[in-house]
């Protein structure tokens, strides 16, 4: 029973993980159907301030949760400025220029701290005990980090002035703009949010996972695999193909292994995708955010 | 493979392998500098490793330079940086072998890197050092593979740590050729000594969530576990690991954990009380040593890397090659061969080191340690140990027309049993 | 728009192409040719991504998925045959069949553009993982071991019928000339062929194409599938060239490269690419030798540069100023034509 907890535990974590890696990338594409490959290095940045920070003495907590959101935030808004909205409905040439911006971010960071960065942060919060087994606090405060981030996201969609203007340019972004809503700002100020959240997760992971300049491939594909299974709906999107996909990793990595975890994982994505081209919340769900 | 190597390059040796040779032997000779090249990444995932290496290097030519060069002639160094990936490896082989008309390359981190210029560089006869700790196997006339191997440090690992911590092993490695042979090595070694190794995980080089094994190893009932995993990505599993509280009740030793200085990446509380195996540490308690990391360190300023066994053997496989040109009293590839095999030694910050002519790899000291503190103390050292797994399947006195990769299909296939 | 183009120039440029091959030996070192052999692999790629995206309209992001299928089918079929030439045939039928199967899957599922250009990707890296997870002596196809991470061993070329008799660095050299040379040209036949034009109109406009009664779904694979047979090829020529093929074919680095070429080679010709690509791969080596600038930071910030001011290429933006400034002068001549006739009329 101590193991099925456990177990059961180490699954939520890793849908946890999905999400928390994807909902930044959700956010900009559920928005503005921009595919943004330089995702994976918008957690690398996030880690990377997370690392500075706390290597200067800032307080890790103070680091992770206003630090890296920020300095990726302000980093979101400059890409944005400078390059993505130059090419608003040009959907292959944005894919490629945020693709050639996340091989420049790689090659910058690089260039900066080296390869390996020697990074002594720790995952605080110590040992949860289930039983005979042992969890790390840290996880657990992780999967509490991504139901509030979801229930933040959802409630300023929601409930606020901004989350209005911003669904009703999501819909239609001619009639917004015909009703006087500037869409470029609100595109801006889009991208520069769905940044901040993705700083906000490398900043949050980095503790576990170290930082590396390359690690946003290992995201990116995930992350990109995640949303687009999920559809364009941001929330009930990343959540449910969080659910499905991180579930399937999770328990065939228990089985088999890490080995076919993974594999497994962009197979059910496979097949999804041509189940339902137009992802989860194309067929499901249509009318959830 | 049907084609084997072998036959590939008995069939072109006649024609290409001529002309190049002919060149080398008959201009390079004797006049000009003699030239070291060195083929090591310094960018992509590998460069944790290539860097230190490339920097030993260095400071091994510049210091035979500034002591008047190799039988008075300078000593030419051309690095080389494949960017970790393997098409550049072979062009830059073929450039350095044919090109530059190179008396020795060090080159290689993985042994994918190894495999893929060993036959080039046998093809154009261009003597050839390989410097990275790696599964041992390699059978090559043409080829010094100076690195630690299992037996060297696995063997000597595994009875200690079970003798300290229990005979329940929980085995991780990486999942490539070194991961693969090296977990063999470990059941080998394991069973050998009473023990049991309960199970074997392997883990593809970009996994970074080690959470279900981490479950797992908790369900297992291990003693201790032992990894063989490899590079940046696999750091995470032991920050994870110490996470889960694991790091108190079940140790970890380890034969990768540090020649990519990890032990600087994690905090001294998830580190603290690992054991590690290899022919170097840069805490070893000698004159040699100390005066070698002192020169390092000046050389190199504030941000000098930690040196690791990868450093200390760029270094002194430079150094015991060029013993082996004053021997010959020419740098030209047979007799620098010839004289390697006959027993020349040098002593280096790791000890005396020789090389073992059966095999062409290297006879050397080995040290355990025990990581405190974010360094490791010395708590075992065994003197001028051999390569006793390659010795299993490799004779290159009995028969010295040999360039294979004898573990290339696992050790069961080579008739080992483990 | 204009094709750019006519089979006519495809020719002339081959013909240039036959005339550096027979020059290359007495202008270029050894080594450099077979550096070149190796290039020549990757812009055989390249050729068939300018095919598949600049011509077909299908922006294959994994192209390298059946580059990669190629050099390891080939490498598997030449260790298992004992030679070479039945494994090169092997190699290109494997890579297009398996192109053709996907096709099926995307292009009767009637995916649109980027998620196609996300399903290729996500293929692209599943091959990545997966062999990567082969290594293990119980992961063989035949007598050839696949090797996971390390890759496995390609064997050299062979003569047609003697599969003792390897082929030398120089005919290698010769040989996989030949290939790209008949590639191009095959290429360039293609597109003016009915075959070709449809594609093209596809890629202008396929709902107004499929509207005159073509079933645009076959075409796309039709084109798909050729494409991938040439990629494939391009995989054996380049894991030859190397000695060795390894999961990196796969990864996506590889993917982006050929894309970068594409782009900076201009997406509407053939030429182009394949120019880049020698031009470029000679580029990011020689940052290989230097330790002054990131070789990522270089590929990055070169392909921001092209999507935002060269976005089609350097050859068609070229020739569009040459035609441009030819026009101008045909202009002039006509004017000044007209005025000396008015003249001598007067």
């Amino acid at each position: 029973m101590d193991l099925f907890f456990s177990l059961a535990l180490q699954i939520i974590y890793g849908v946890a993980n999905l999400a928390l890696i994807s909902l930044g990338l959700a956010i900009v594409f559920g928005m503005m159907r921009v595919i943004n490959l330089a995702h994976g290095e918008f957690l690398m940045l996030g880690g990377y301030t997370v690392v500075v920070a706390t290597n200067n003495g800032v307080n890790i907590w103070f680091a992770m949760l206003v630090l890296a959101p920020l300095v990726v935030g302000i980093i979101g808004l400059i890409v944005e400025r400078c390059l993505i909205q130059w090419l608003y409905g040009r959907m292959i040439d944005t894919l490629l220029a945020t693709w050639g911006l996340s091989l420049l971010f790689i090659g910058i960071i690089t260039s900066i701290f080296g390869a390996s960065t020697t990074t002594v942060i720790s995952p605080p919060l110590g040992v949860v005990k289930i039983g005979e087994y042992t969890s790390s606090g840290y996880e657990l405060f992780l999967i509490l980090v991504v139901i509030a981030l979801l229930i933040l996201v959802y409630l300023t969609l929601r409930l606020t002035s901004l989350g209005l203007v911003a669904r009703a340019t999501m819909q239609n972004a001619d009639m917004a703009a015909c009703l006087g809503i500037s869409t470029s700002r609100i595109y801006m100020l889009t991208f520069s949010l769905g940044a901040a959240v993705s700083g906000l997760a490398g900043g949050l992971l980095a503790p576990m996972t170290g930082v590396l300049p390359n690690i946003g491939v290992i995201y990116i594909a995930k992350a990109f695999i995640t949303v687009i299974s999920g559809g364009v709906a941001i929330l009930a999107g990343t959540t449910s193909a969080s659910i499905l996909l991180g579930g399937v990793n999770g328990v065939i990595s228990y089985v088999t292994g890490p080995t076919f975890g993974e594999v497994a994982l962009l197979f059910t994505a496979i097949i999804l995708l041509r189940l339902m081209p137009t992802g989860i919340t194309g067929r499901f769900f249509r009318k959830s955010q | 493979m049907s084609i084997s190597r072998r036959s590939f390059l008995r069939s072109t040796a006649g024609v290409t392998l001529a002309a190049p040779a002919l060149i080398n032997s008959a201009f390079a000779a004797s006049h000009g500098p003699i030239k070291f090249v060195s083929i090591l990444d310094q960018s992509g995932g590998l460069d944790i490793y290539g860097a230190p290496m490339v920097d030993a290097t260095r400071m091994a030519i510049d210091e035979m330079n500034e002591a008047g060069g190799l039988l008075g002639r300078e000593i030419e160094l051309k690095v080389y940086d494949p960017q970790s990936s393997i098409q550049f490896y072979t062009q830059f082989a073929t450039q350095a072998a044919a090109g530059d008309k190179a008396d020795v390359v060090h080159a290689g981190i993985t042994s994918a890197s190894r495999e893929a210029i060993r036959p080039t560089l046998a093809r154009y006869e261009t003597l050839y050092f390989y410097n990275t700790l790696y599964e041992g196997g390699v059978c090559d006339m043409n080829n010094f593979c100076t690195g630690s191997t299992p037996a060297q440090t696995v063997e000597k690992l595994v009875p200690y740590t079970m003798k300290k911590w229990g005979k329940k092993v929980y085995i991780v490695a990486a999942d490539y050729n070194y991961g693969h042979i090296t977990a063999q090595w470990v059941q080998k070694y394991v069973r050998d000594n009473g023990g049991d190794p309960i199970e074997v995980e392997f883990f593809p080089l970009d996994v970074t969530n080690f959470g279900p094994t981490i479950k797992k190893i908790q369900s297992s009932g291990a003693d201790m576990v032992m990894s063989a995993l490899v590079g940046g990505a696999h750091v995470s599993f032991y920050r994870q690991y110490a996470a889960a509280g694991m790091n108190k009740s079940v140790p970890v030793a380890s034969t990768t954990f540090g020649v990519g200085n990890e032990h600087k990446l994690i905090s001294a509380e998830e580190g603290d009380g690992m054991i590690c195996a290899y022919s170097y540490f840069e805490e070893i308690d000698s004159d040699a040593n100390r005066d070698f990391v002192a020169r390092f360190k000046a050389r190199m300023g504030a941000d000098a890397p930690a040196l690791n066994e990868l450093a200390a053997r760029s270094y002194e496989a430079a150094y015991i090659w060029a013993e082996a040109v004053k021997a010959a009293g020419t740098a030209d590839r047979m007799p620098v061969i010839e004289a390697l095999r006959s027993g020349v030694a040098y002593d280096g910050p790791s000890g005396r080191v020789d090389i073992e002519p059966k095999t062409n790899h290297l006879n050397q000291n080995v040290y355990l340690a025990e990581l405190k503190n974010q360094s490791f103390n010395i708590i075992e050292s065994y003197v001028s140990q051999p390569p006793t797994d390659t010795l299993m399947v490799c004779d290159l006195v009995a028969n010295p027309d040999q360039s294979v990769f004898k573990f290339e299909n696992g050790l069961k296939a080579a008739g080992i049993d483990i | 728009m204009r094709l750019y183009g006519t089979f006519n120039g495809t020719l002339v440029t081959a013909g240039l192409a036959i005339i550096f091959t027979l020059l290359a030996p007495s202008i270029f070192q050894f080594f450099t040719i077979i550096t070149l052999t190796q290039v020549i692999g990757l812009s055989i790629l390249t050729l068939s991504l300018a095919l598949v995206w600049g011509f077909g309209g299908v922006l294959c992001f994994g192209q390298s998925a059946f580059f990669g299928i190629g050099a390891y089918a080939y490498s598997v079929a030449a260790v298992n045959f004992g030679g070479s030439t039945g494994a090169i045939f092997v190699a290109i039928f494997v890579a297009a069949a398996f192109a053709i199967i996907l096709g099926y899957f995307v292009f009767f599922g009637r995916v649109s553009d980027v998620y196609l250009a996300v399903i290729t990707l996500t293929v692209s890296l599943i091959l990545y993982s997966l062999m990567r997870r082969t290594s293990g002596p119980e992961y063989k196809i035949g007598s050839a071991l696949l090797g996971g991470f390390n890759g496995t061993g390609s064997p050299p070329l062979n003569m047609p019928g003697n599969a003792s008799a390897m082929l030398f660095p120089m005919q290698t050299f010769y040989v996989s000339m030949a290939f790209l040379i008949v590639a191009y040209v095959f290429s360039g036949w293609l597109i003016t062929t009915k075959f070709g034009r449809v594609c093209i109109s596809i890629r202008e406009n396929e709902v107004r194409t499929s509207l005159l009664g073509y079933d645009t779904r076959l075409y796309k694979i039709g084109i798909f599938g050729i494409s991938a047979g040439i990629a494939g090829l391009g995989g054996v020529l380049f894991c030859v060239g190397v000695t060795r093929v390894t999961p990196d074919v796969f990864s996506l680095g590889q993917s982006a490269l050929a894309i970068i070429w594409v782009i900076v080679g201009g997406r509407a010709t053939l030429i182009g690419p394949v120019l880049a690509t020698f031009v470029l791969y000679f580029l990011t080596a020689s940052l290989g030798s230097q330790q002054l600038l990131n070789a990522n930071l270089v590929l990055g910030s070169i392909l921001v540069v092209f999507v935002l001011l060269v976005p089609n290429g350097v050859v068609p933006t070229f020739s569009k100023l040459f035609e441009k400034r030819r026009a101008k002068r045909y202009s002039r001549l006509k004017e000044h034509r007209i005025k000396m006739r008015k003249h001598r009329s007067a």
